[in-house]
């Protein structure tokens, strides 16, 4: 059953130094906008998917292979993390 | 400053048990003292380690139960077939250590200035992050309005029960048991449902803002719920979990 990004945040600001789950990802395949917190999350197959709420094309894979982290955004028109307030 | 004593800090730490306090018969809050915690914000989560001796190690992530400024804590419910919920909640004790890196997520948080009405959906242990905002609302004096839906089995089943009987004023606690109501129970009953929230959520024009956790199929009908009664979905904030 699929959870949504809150349930990876910890990974994400291990691999991103920020955090992501506020992040707004645009889905390449029907443009919607969301944060990555709202969108479904699936942990359980080999890596871990993050897809589209709407359309639920994938957004996301993470895989860790022998201590690498490997991660694909190419479902993601854009991914747009705020900065850091100063 | 906790955004940028955040940036690229998720560091593990050892967390060692400062108190552990049964909230039901299958619910703990444990309590940790962690050195050099660079504070969080109440909604946000913590990672947990476990590894056994013959070095095999459990990762799970746990929603943070205290307010901002308070002493971490995490409420656990037992699994009976999970791998790392029995040994929490059964078997720790004041002390032990675990590993702990946090805090994690900006997105599922609520601070004063974010505004409401607030609107608070729980299901289940879902409403353990909903209890840190309620706390923090309270501990801030916000005049924010406030209300709590909390969906449970039984009255059994209710987790921080005397704490949250005692809120009023601007936070409204109110119940539905979903499986067992005791003689005379004056709270709802059933599973939530669009006559319920006729009474409780607060009008899509008042602009409130709502944060719903729980399962994911609750989370997702009493989302669907919600945006059907106008609620713009990014005024919608929501938190899944499963058992694991």
């Amino acid at each position: 059953m699929a959870l949504d990004g809150n349930a990876i945040g910890g990974m994400l600001l291990e691999i991103f130094a920020t955090d992501m789950t506020s992040a707004e990802a645009t889905c390449a395949r029907c443009g919607a906008v969301r944060p990555v917190a709202e969108e479904l999350v699936y942990l359980r197959g080999p890596g871990t998917v993050v897809r589209c709420r709407r359309c639920t094309s994938v957004l996301m894979v993470i895989s860790r292979v022998r201590g690498l982290n490997c991660v694909d955004l190419s479902g993601m028109e854009a991914l747009e993390v705020k900065a850091a307030s100063d | 400053m906790a955004g940028t004593a955040l940036r690229g800090r998720l560091t593990w730490r050892v967390a060692t048990v400062a108190t552990v306090a049964d909230e039901t018969d299958h619910v703990r809050t444990i309590t940790l003292d962690l050195p050099d915690w660079p504070g969080h914000h109440a909604g946000q989560h913590l990672d947990v380690r476990l590894t056994a001796e013959d070095g095999y190690s459990a990762e799970r992530s746990y929603s943070i139960a205290s307010a901002d400024g308070e002493a971490v804590a995490i409420t656990v419910e037992r699994l009976d077939d999970g791998e790392v919920s029995p040994y929490l909640t059964q078997e720790l004790r004041p002390g032990d250590q675990m590993e702990a890196r946090g805090p994690i997520g900006n997105w599922f948080t609520w601070e004063p200035h974010d505004g409401g009405p607030l609107l608070l959906i729980a299901g289940g242990s879902g409403v353990v992050p909903l209890r840190a905002i309620l706390r923090h609302h309270q501990r801030t004096g916000s005049n924010v309005p406030a209300r709590l839906l909390y969906s449970a089995r039984s009255l059994e089943d209710v987790i921080y029960r005397r704490e949250l009987d005692q809120y009023g004023g601007s936070a409204e606690v109110r119940y539905t048991l979903t499986r067992r109501q005791p003689p005379g129970w004056g709270g709802f009953s059933g599973r939530i449902d669009d006559a319920m929230l006729a009474r409780i959520a607060w009008p899509a024009s008042q602009s409130p803002l709502a944060f719903i956790c729980g399962p994911t199929p609750f989370v997702e009908a009493v989302a669907e719920l919600l945006v059907a009664r106008h609620y713009p979905t990014r005024r919608v904030k929501t938190e899944r979990f499963g058992g694991a």
